[in-house]
Parts: C-alpha cells; structure tokens; sequence
C-alpha cells in the first residue's frame, strides 16, 4: 500500500513531465524483478528506466482507461488485459523489433492466446497460481499434524477458521480471484457469470468473515514472514518470497505454499505497450531485453514465478525449476484453472458482493 | 485597478482550483460508464460545435445519483464516515486540549520551542509517519513488545486493522490541527481574569469551566472544523491501519473507481460527499467571519 500510494504520487508528478526519447518508462508490479536486471538493462542499452510499481490490477486499469499514463510498459495479467485490449489501450508488437519471441514456451503462448489472440499485444511475463501460504507451526500448532494446508478447506471450513482467526488470516483484496477461489470450494464453475451462481459466495465467506483479519494483496508478504500472521490466501510467488525471507531472518518461521488441490486459479502477467506509450522504440527493446534466457531466468531465480520462455529454464536455479509449488507437473497443472473477464453488468454485482463480504454492508 | 486584482485573485483561485475541477466531476457523473478511454461516454466534442455541445448536454442524466439512493451502501458509508470522524474529532479535542492549555501555560521563552515541537512531524512525509504506526500497533510491533515486557499483557494485542488504529492515526495525524487554534486563543488570554475569579471565591477547577474554556471556545470550533473536515473523506489512514470492517466513504470512492471501473458513479459519490462537507465548510466560515468581528 505504502508503495502504491507512493508510486501513484510520484506517478502524478511525472505526468506533467514530457518524456524524453532517452527514457523507458515501466510500471510493474511490487516486488516482481531482480532490481539488478534494471540497472544492466541501462547499462546494456544506454537508455534511462523509470521503473514504477503498482499492486493491483484495478488500479492499473483506470491509469490504462484514463489514457496518459506514461508509461512504455505495463503488465496487466489476462483477463485485464483481454478487456483493455478491447477498449483500444495497446498498440500491436512489432515482433521486427523482437528478435527473442523465438524463445518463449509455446505451453504458456497457448494459455495466453484466449486473452490475447495471436499474443499480438503482449508477451507472458510471469504466471503463477492463488493458493494458500502457511506458517506451517502455528498453523500444526492450532489445527493439529494434519491440518488440510492444500485445500480450502483450510480458509472456508468455519471450524478451522475459528481456531487460526488468534493467529492471524489474510486474504488477497482481489475479487477476480477470491470469488473463483469460493466458487470452486463449493464445486460451482469458478469462471461463472451468472449473477445467481455469484451470489453463493456469499454464503462461503459469511461464516468465515470475523475471522479474516484483512483483505490485501501486498501486505501478507513481510506479515507472513515477520510471523505476524499465519495464513495468507495469496500469490505463489509472493508466499514463496514470504518463505526466503523469514529463511533470510532466521526468525523461525516457517512458510509452505501449495494451490489447493480442489483446484486454484492459474494467472498470467503479459507485458503490453499502451497505445499512447512516449517511447514505442524503447519499450520493444524493453521486451526484448526481458526475453533474454538468462534475464528471463534472473527475474524468475529472484522472485519464485514460473516464466513464459522455453529457453530461460537452463538457466533456473534447482530451488525454481524442481518445486512444484512453481513450475507444477503435468499432471497439476490439468487441476488448475482460467477464468474470463466479467462483463460490466456483472462487474458491478461481483464489486458490490466483494464489498458486502469485506465491510459487512 | 489595483483594488480589482486584489479581489479578483481569490477569485480567479477559487475558480481555477475549486469551481473548474468540481463542474468536470459534475460532468463525469450526469455521464453513463463506457469501455473506452476516458471510460465514460458522452465527451465532449468541441469540433462539432453548437450542435455538438447540445447533444452532449442531451445525453447527460441524473442515472448515477438515483442508482446511489437504491443500495444502503452508500448512506451507510457516509453516516459512517461522519461517525468516525465525530469520534476521531471529540478524541482529538480531548488530547489536544490538555497540551495545548501546557503550552500556553508554559513559560514564555519556553513556547517557540513547544510550538517546533508540535509542527516538527509536518517535515516528515504524512505517508511514512502513518505507516511506521503500522510498525507499532502490529502483532509483533513495538507496542506489543513493550507490554509483554511490562507484564500487563500475556497475549500480544490485536490493535492493527482494527477501528482502534484508525482513530489512533487519526488523533496522531490530525492533533496539530487541533493544538494550534486552541493554544492561539489561550495564549491571548488574559491571566489577570482567572486571579480576579479566585479573588472573587471561586475554585481553580470552576474557574477553568467558567472562565478559560468560553475563552477558548473560538479554538475549539476552529481546530474541531479542522480536523472532522479532512477525517470525514480520509483514505489513506483508514486503508493503512484498519481493517476490512471500517467502512468510509473514501474507501467506496475507490472500489466504485478502481474495481468498478464506473466514473460516473465514483463521480456522483465525490459530488454528494462534498454537498455533507459543505455545511460544516459554511459553519466554519461563519464562526471565523464572527470571531474576526468580535476581534474588531
């Protein structure tokens, strides 16, 4: 929170600032790079980068509708970007100047084509799924040896959200995917938008709601890690992030992450060029920059997301390449699922819920 | 022609910062929601015009503002917010009167440092003071660690993310506002009063309620106007340290924008939120035209 409002500040400022053709300017989700990569990629091409963060879709979004962001680069995940490119926000690669496109994975182009026909518009940054982040002793401590830590059960069963509400339960603030997470829980098609199917959920979260001490989709990580909570319905990433750095502080505590096995939601972050980008030029060399295997496999090495390019897994660490929880098999990967974006009408209702569950009115 | 510029600049300010931004959100509510850039639709085109501008009026509704009165969610977010901000202000009163009375009462070449001291956060970012609360009240924070160590607590508190952090970050935030008008008007009391009331027999605690507090009552009114005026629309405090469970108008303001992605109704909230603030805005006004009056 404290970044986004810092980066929507600075975001003001720099729109009344002219960009300059020297300048690359990319906005990004929070913690989602290996900061070195930025500073060898002005190295490598002499341009200047103006590397922003954000860490929510939504909020991207009305910066994308309003027009004049500024911005070179911007990474919307599918359904976002499937509905911005309808209202006209991207402008079309021109894969002239991307001479890397050779090395992405043809698996993930496939998922990425239903929101992105021909991937035209973007390439896949990162993906990953939601799923649930544990402090594995607190949780064993208050639910027992055998405490369902790969189901759903774990957040949307009342008895075992009675018991973990002491030591503290986040949930991402993201209807688009907490709603599909419920829907699957209660063996509903998560990707439902049918207004009556939607309304279920309410009856998912009523119960559970008292004890989910907050919604938010950045927090977790550092709360997870601090120990300062013990679940977090999240990204598989940043739960992963949330495990090295309670590793890294020695604190003793310990954090599993696993999509649940009823079935969670598989996203896909794509990098896109808005329409009115200052620097069209600069923003191909960008992508391009970030196709590299070996930058590919830095990014992903640095924050625990599966990449979309074949060619960077030589260069994964074992940690990355060989944990499930990242790079699922096969036969996981069939478990996991895709939803689509909502039409406006609907849009409203799934806000309106989202509302009523989080404030209660 | 000097007098003219000098009555015309607030004018010309009030019209360049206020009345041009509000009659553009006003615009943007009578609006329907559209999946384009900018997301609403009629816009207006100065290329066609005449005609032009009388289609765009045309197509302009009172929809969003009829939409607003069908869902409880709205007027319960705003009675909310005032509840809130009524609180936060009355707790506000109550910590800053007692420092601001300290400082007044302090003596004299003591006051400048005082008043540093009361302005000294201002030179820090509002944002970074707000979060490191976060650091504070957390389950793990310093306020925790604190009462463990003392024994008055087995159990670490669960104080953030509650409405508690909020009026917290509220009453920190705001204290300032609160602190200076009533020093100001303390400070230009004249002490001889209250020795005259005890000369007269009364006792030092009647003579503050009789005595000091009418005196100061100008600074009460204008450091509550001053802090219940920004806390009513707050976001940034309320998304930071509260839970999901405090409802305020600002926090709508941004779903209706942001998940909604509906202008026009995001629009037509800000517009109602500031008709509520215009009454205290004009009660405020009135108490200053009045105190300036009386000083003559």
């Amino acid at each position: 929170m404290r970044k986004l409002i810092l980066t929507t500040t600075a975001t003001l400022a720099l729109g009344a600032l002219s960009a300059t053709a020297q300048e690359v300017r990319v906005y990004n989700w929070s913690d989602y790079i290996d900061e070195d990569l930025l500073e060898k990629f002005e190295e490598e091409t002499g341009l200047k980068l103006v590397y922003d963060v954000f860490d929510s879709n939504e909020v991207l979004e009305t910066k994308m509708l309003a027009g004049g962001s500024g911005y070179d680069v911007v990474v919307p995940s599918g359904t976002f970007l499937q509905r911005q490119i309808s209202a006209g926000a991207f402008q079309k690669l021109d894969p002239s100047k991307l001479p890397n496109l050779d090395k992405m994975w043809d698996v993930v182009e496939q998922r990425t084509a239903q929101y992105d026909p021909d991937n035209a518009y973007s390439i896949n940054y990162m993906w990953g799924t939601t799923g649930i982040g544990v402090n594995v002793g607190k949780v064993t401590e208050l639910l027992g040896e055998d405490a369902p830590i790969d189901s759903w059960e774990l957040v949307f069963n009342p008895e075992n959200m009675d018991k973990l509400a002491e030591c503290g339960v986040h949930f991402l603030d993201a209807p688009a995917e907490m709603i599909p997470a419920a829907l699957k829980y209660i063996g509903e098609d998560p990707d439902s938008h049918d207004p009556d199917v939607i309304a279920k959920v309410e009856e998912v979260y009523a119960p559970v709601r008292a004890n989910i001490q907050k919604f938010h989709s950045s927090e977790y990580i550092n709360a997870l890690a601090n120990g300062d909570i013990c679940v977090a319905v999240g990204w598989s990433g940043d739960i992963l992030q949330a495990r090295d750095r309670a590793d890294e502080a020695d604190n003793g505590v310990e954090i599993a992450y696993n999509a649940p096995k009823e079935g969670a939601q598989m996203w896909f972050d794509q990098m896109a060029i808005p329409v009115d980008a200052p620097n069209p030029e600069g923003a191909h060399t960008f992508l391009n920059f970030i196709m590299d295997a070996e930058n590919m496999a830095a990014a992903s090495n640095y924050v625990y997301y599966a990449n979309g390019n074949k060619a960077s897994q030589e260069y994964l660490v074992e940690d990355v390449i060989e944990d499930p929880a990242i790079y699922p098999s096969e036969e996981a990967m069939n478990n996991l699922f895709t939803t689509t974006p909502y039409p406006a009408k609907v849009q409203r209702v799934v806000t309106r819920l989202w509302t009523k569950i989080k404030s209660g009115t | 022609m000097r007098r003219a510029v000098l009555i015309l600049t607030p004018y010309l300010w009030l019209l360049a910062l206020f009345l041009v931004p509000f009659i553009i959100v006003l615009k943007i509510s009578l609006s329907d929601t559209a999946l384009a850039i900018p997301p609403y639709t009629p816009t207006l085109d100065f290329a066609a015009g005449w005609q032009g501008f009388k289609d765009f009026l045309g197509a302009l509704d009172l929809e969003n503002f009829t939409f607003l009165s069908t869902d409880d969610l709205y007027w319960k977010a705003y009675l909310s917010s005032v509840r809130i901000a009524l609180i936060a202000t009355m707790l506000t009163l109550l910590v800053g009167y007692p420092i601001a009375y300290g400082m007044a009462r302090a003596p004299e070449h003591w006051r400048a440092t005082l008043m540093l001291l009361v302005i000294l956060p201002f030179w820090t970012s509002f944002l970074i003071r707000v979060y490191s609360w976060m650091g504070i009240l957390s389950g793990e924070g310093y306020l925790n660690q604190f009462l463990l160590w003392t024994g008055l607590i087995s159990e670490p508190l669960t104080i953030l993310n509650t409405p508690v952090a909020v009026y917290i970050g509220i009453v920190y935030t705001y204290l300032p506002f609160m602190i200076l008008p009533i020093y100001a008007a303390l400070e230009r009391m004249d002490g001889s009063l209250l020795e005259a009331a005890e000369d007269l027999g009364c006792s030092r605690v009647t003579a503050f309620w009789l005595i000091t507090i009418p005196l100061s009552k100008n600074g009460i009114i204008a450091g509550c106007f001053l802090v219940f005026i920004p806390t009513i629309g707050e976001f940034v405090i309320p998304s930071l340290l509260g839970g999901s469970q405090t409802l305020m108008i600002g926090k709508v303001l941004w779903e209706e924008f942001f998940n909604n992605r509906d202008w026009p109704v995001a629009s037509a909230v800000a517009v109602i939120l500031l008709l509520i603030l215009i009454i205290p805005i004009i009660l405020f006004q009135r108490n200053e035209q009045k105190q300036r009056e009386a000083d003559g």
